[in-house]
């Protein structure tokens, strides 16, 4: 739905360059939540605003739909912005209009006949919950109400993708929280494709399918969450688990990503006479199953051949500490 | 007797001609404000749009813009009334009267306004500027749906800050024949040494200044969203 090939854009200062995007490749799939996870600084938001042309990038293509945004100026360009749905930190509301008129707008710049917007803007104010608020004005509403509208303003000229720039960040965690769960359901039950930029990594585990973790200006990872945690060495995964240090002799790290029906601890201690000891671990629900990561001490004469075991059974072993 | 006694005793007498003076300073200022609007406004807007990283830039307009209204904002009135006197003349066909004196305080208040102008559009928010943007709005869009209904209050505070120094002005310009209180301040007042036509100038000068500051406390507590 998204794709970005060979993405480089390039700041002049007085003196200087500043590399933003240093050769980004970037993949967004249709209907999948993709999230970009980076420091701030890291080129998340100027890759952002790259797919939409508020920047325009120094070098690459970027296709939209199929349509290669990069190629477009002037009129054909607006009319693709508004295929592009964007959602701001700072929500950017209109001050002086109302909640209806804020998500009237959009509809306004496309020549929506004023019938027909209203009709529109009761349906989007009822799909965010926010019917009530319809003459309210934004400084009247709280953070969460005020994201609410912004989402349902960006959704107006129905568009195809929904980029995110830090929806959340200006929340706290209660609104964080149902507003990362209003934007997973649009994704369910419209089919919206969304690419969201944020410095958290507790939202790439709540809501993405996808994710990119980005650095000085490229990824360093990018994948489906799932895959990603699947990979050895994967920082995303040691990001999403963090599993405590550990000084005890002979431990490994396990993740699996699908929930094994067999007691797999108590067959290792038959099957191969060894001693298993978890020491500590998480299991959580990612993009949408069941994922654990556990240290565990495995010690014996057959721990090596219990190892390959598990590995057989599809789990990722990674040492931890010195035998 | 006191001087209130005296000043209401006189006050029937004073009128007519108070009257008159108090209908030209309004006319006066009243135009000159509609001039200054429709000028200040687009050069307020424009100072804006053509700065560096605003909607359309271009240095060297945006330093020709600024050096005019530099040029307008230091010159002092009295000297820029006299300065102007023949594109005056060219425009009203006279020098004198409360028609001529609209030229002078147009000029004087036009680069005034569009200060007060910039100042006010500078405040929006340059995230609403961007969600436009990427909304696909037109920039002839962003200036008359964002920049202007988003800045309306503070635009409105500018326009009487403006209307109350063209007051101050026309008092000024009423110095060198350009009627109004002002000049009626000075003929009766300075040079004929009568106070009484003095204080009544200076009571119906602070009465209009009043008014006109109230009426748009009013307005931009009714449109203040924020």
């Amino acid at each position: 739905m998204i794709d970005a090939v060979g993405l480089r854009k390039v700041y002049r200062l007085k003196k200087r360059e500043v590399v933003a995007l240093d050769g980004v490749d970037l993949h967004v799939r249709q209907g999948e939540v993709f999230g970009v996870v980076g420091q701030s600084g890291a080129g998340k938001s100027t890759l952002l605003r790259c797919v939409n042309l508020l920047e325009r990038p120094t070098a690459g293509t970027v296709r939209v739909d199929g349509d290669e945004v990069t190629a477009l100026r002037g009129r054909r360009l607006r009319e693709a912005r508004r295929g592009i749905g964007m959602v701001h930190q700072h929500f950017a509301l209109l001050s002086s209009r109302t909640v209806a008129g804020n998500v009237a707008f959009p509809l306004e710049i496309a020549g929506v006949g004023a019938a027909e917007r209203r009709r529109r803007v009761a349906e989007l104010l009822d799909l965010v919950g926010l019917s009530d608020k319809a003459r309210a004005y934004p400084a009247q509403l709280s953070g969460g109400q005020k994201q609410r509208v912004g989402i349902a303003r960006a959704l107006a000229p129905r568009p195809k993708v929904l980029l995110s720039d830090e929806a959340t960040s200006a929340l706290d965690p209660a609104t964080t929280t149902s507003i990362l769960e209003l934007l997973r359901e649009l994704n369910r039950e419209l089919g919206l494709t969304i690419l969201l930029i944020t410095h958290e990594m507790d939202v790439i585990k709540r809501i993405c399918d996808s994710a990119a973790i980005m650095e000085s200006g490229h990824f360093t990872e990018s994948g489906r969450v799932l895959d990603l945690l699947a990979t050895p060495g994967s920082r995303l995964a040691r990001s999403l688990f963090p599993l405590p240090a550990t000084e005890a002799p002979d431990t490994v790290a396990l993740t699996y990503t699908h929930a094994s029906d067999e007691p797999l601890m108590s067959e290792l201690t038959r099957r191969f006479d060894v001693d298993v000891n978890v020491l500590g671990g998480a299991v959580e629900d990612v993009a949408g199953r069941s994922v654990g990561r556990l240290n565990v001490q495995v010690r014996g004469a057959n721990r090596a051949a219990a190892l390959d075991y598990l590995s057989g059974k599809g789990l990722l072993v990674e040492e931890v500490t010195a035998r | 007797m006191s001087w209130t006694a005296e000043l209401a005793e006189r006050w029937p007498e004073m009128w007519p001609e108070l009257w008159l003076g108090t209908l030209d300073t309004l006319y006066m200022v009243l135009w000159a404000t509609v001039v200054t609007l429709l000028a200040g406004l687009p050069l307020g807007v424009l100072l804006v749009t053509t700065d560096r990283g605003g909607l359309t830039p271009a240095p060297a307009v945006r330093a020709v813009l600024g050096a005019i209204v530099n040029v307008g904002r230091s010159l002092p009135f009295i000297v820029l009334m006299v300065a102007v006197l023949s594109l005056t003349r060219l425009l009203t066909g006279t020098t004198l009267g409360p028609t001529a004196a609209i030229v002078p305080l147009s000029i004087g208040a036009i680069p005034f306004f569009a200060r007060l102008v910039e100042t006010s559009l500078r405040e929006v928010d340059r995230g609403v500027i961007e969600a436009a943007h990427a909304m696909g709005a037109r920039k002839i869009t962003i200036v008359g749906r964002v920049l202007l209904p988003e800045a309306l209050p503070g635009l409105i505070a500018g326009l009487v800050m403006t209307v109350v120094a063209l007051i101050s002005y026309s008092a000024m310009a009423g110095a060198i024949g350009g009627g109004g209180l002002g000049d009626i301040a000075i003929r009766q007042g300075y040079q004929r040494f009568d106070e009484y036509y003095l204080w009544a100038t200076v009571i119906l000068l602070v009465l209009i200044v009043q008014a006109a500051q109230s009426l748009g406390d009013l307005l931009i507590r009714r449109l203040s969203r924020r």
